[in-house]
């Protein structure tokens, strides 16, 4: 589906620019200039308000990035529990760092808060799916599913 | 029951928010009810951002019916026929789980009158924050706005509005069912009722709890958590998570509930509670939990957009080695200034994981000091 099909969908439903955001960015992995652009029109509203919102929220991003996102909770609970080695697992694996893409366009790492699973820590999450306690040893494992894909 | 016996039963017995700010429940209805206007809405604030807690999450995952219909009863209360449920960005598993109990309640006839839509947060913990958490379901930034005007008088498009934490709505239904006087009687008199606790850091079982709200930090530490592995002694806990104060093992015997935290220098929250050991840098915990403020900050007000930035920045120099006792003392001072001056709770609470460090416990700071 385009984008302008996607938006089309949503402008009718009153503050629903959020969520025709997330549903664009389900297809495109982030959210291209010209989907915030017709965002604006859609929605009646200026252009910097339009972009205002794509940047404010962290699961938002305006750039192009790896298309299966890996987000790394730094949280409290996390950072005891060792998020920092996991952390240098994932880049290390992935010959990364933190804030970049894989130039096969297949990863992308990024950090983010604690994200509710914390009966589990470290825990990480791709494409929003939680994995929990997870240790430096079982990054390979966990990444060998997504790099076929 | 009509609408007033509804708030009156809710007001008597005493339930108080979930959600950190402990307002009674039955009367902020009563002033969503009292206010004159053609619309009202419901709205369930599952947003769930404060580190370490996920107790919301346990409630929608097993059983979304009860939130449902805590918030048609709120409806039924206050004259609302739209409702949302403020759903954090991170639970999209969570959303089909309350879209088929919605569509279940529909089936059987029960939300003829009130209809509820689920609305997905994107990342933002401010969100959490009751008018921030307006204006994104309005579509906009997540930027609190200036109260008075509060919610149940000027919330969702300026249209009289509740808002009311998951596990708020969902001591709700037993409420109505059981009766106010069989509620007030459950834990702590002050805050009655249960609390679900979540349990992180250095205790053998890392899971959740619901226990009445007379029980006692130590409790839940030693006999619900299990105490701490390996052998090992205590050093802090954190309760409300990352915006809470750490408290020191001499506080252990307070119940949780609010005011008894409260009058300790901590608070409640969210009752997310993480445990420190004795091998652990408070000082590097510190110093993470000042980088989330940091980065959650929405930039709206000076006084929070610079002053995290200033705590992230000093609490950095003190955990490097290259902090000096002036740096102490100024986060002391900006601290005092942000709890006082910020626009909301984020800004305000910032400072207290510092703040209650330094009077707790001081001798980690100058150890590290130059
Ligand atoms: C920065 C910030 C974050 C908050 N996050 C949440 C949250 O995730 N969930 C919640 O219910 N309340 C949160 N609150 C409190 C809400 O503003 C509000 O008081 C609450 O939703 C009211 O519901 P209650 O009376 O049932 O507790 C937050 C407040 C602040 C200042
Ligand atoms: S602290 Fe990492 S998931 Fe909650």
């Amino acid at each position: 589906m385009d984008y302008k099909e996607i938006l089309a969908q949503y402008r009718d439903l009153p503050g629903g620019i959020i969520e025709a955001f997330h549903a664009i960015q389900d297809e495109f992995g982030y959210l291209p200039e010209e989907a915030v652009l017709e965002a604006a029109r859609g929605f009646a509203i200026p252009v910097a308000e339009a972009f205002g919102i794509a940047t404010f929220y962290s699961m938002f991003s305006v750039k192009p990035r790896g298309k299966n996102v890996i987000r790394i909770c730094e949280s409290a609970p996390c950072h005891i529990a060792g998020a920092t080695e996991v952390i240098a697992a994932l880049e290390r694996e992935l010959g990364i760092k933190m804030g970049e893409s894989t130039s096969c366009g297949r990863f992308a790492l990024e950090f983010t808060e604690c994200v509710g699973q914390c009966q589990g820590t470290p825990v990480i999450t791709i494409n929003g799916k939680p994995y929990t306690n997870v240790s430096p040893a079982a990054i390979p494992n966990i990444l060998a599913e997504y790099k076929q894909a | 029951m009509k609408p007033e016996e509804l708030i009156d039963e809710v007001r008597q017995s005493k339930l108080r928010g979930r959600g950190g700010a402990g307002f009674n429940c039955g009367q902020k209805w009563y002033f969503a009810y009292t206010a004159r206007a053609d619309e009202k809405f419901v709205i369930c604030n599952a947003d769930e951002g404060e580190p370490g807690t996920y107790k919301d999450r346990i409630i929608m995952e097993n059983d979304p019916h009860v939130l449902i219909e805590g918030m048609t009863i709120c409806a039924t209360a206050i004259g609302a026929r739209q409702g949302y449920i403020y759903l954090r960005g991170e639970y999209p598993q969570v959303v089909n789980i309350l879209n088929t109990a919605i569509d279940q309640a529909k089936a059987r006839g029960l939300l003829d009158d009130f209809d509820i839509e689920v609305r997905s947060g994107a990342g933002a913990y401010v969100c959490g924050e009751e008018t921030a958490l307006i204006e994104s379901i309005e579509g906009k930034r997540g930027e609190p706005r200036y109260k008075p005007p509060y919610p149940p008088v000027e919330g969702l498009w300026n249209q009289p509005t509740i808002v009311n934490n998951v596990e708020t709505f969902a001591a709700v239904p037993a409420i109505v069912k059981n009766g106010a006087s069989w509620y007030a009687s459950i834990g702590h008199p002050d805050y009655p009722g249960t609390k679900i606790v979540t349990l992180t850091g250095d205790v053998n079982n890392r899971t959740f709890f619901e226990v009445p709200t007379n029980t006692t930090i130590r409790e839940i530490i030693y006999e619900f958590g299990g105490g701490i592995p390996a052998g090992k002694k205590f050093k802090a806990v954190q309760v409300g998570g990352t915006s809470g104060a750490f408290i020191p093992e001499e506080n252990l015997d307070t119940p949780l509930a609010f005011d008894t935290m409260t009058a300790i220098g901590a608070t409640l929250g969210s009752g997310a509670v993480l445990v420190l050991d004795e091998s652990r840098n408070l000082i590097d915990v510190l110093t993470r939990i000042s980088g989330f403020f940091q980065h959650e900050s929405c930039g709206k007000c000076a006084p929070c957009r610079e002053g995290t930035m200033r705590l992230y920045d000093l609490m950095l120099k003190v955990n490097n080695g290259t902090g000096k006792p002036q740096d102490i003392k100024i986060m002391q001072k900006l601290g005092n200034v942000m709890a006082i001056s910020c626009l909301c709770g984020l800004g305000q609470a910032a400072p207290a994981p510092i703040l209650s460090s330094l009077e707790h416990f001081p001798a980690d700071f100058n150890v590290k000091l130059m």
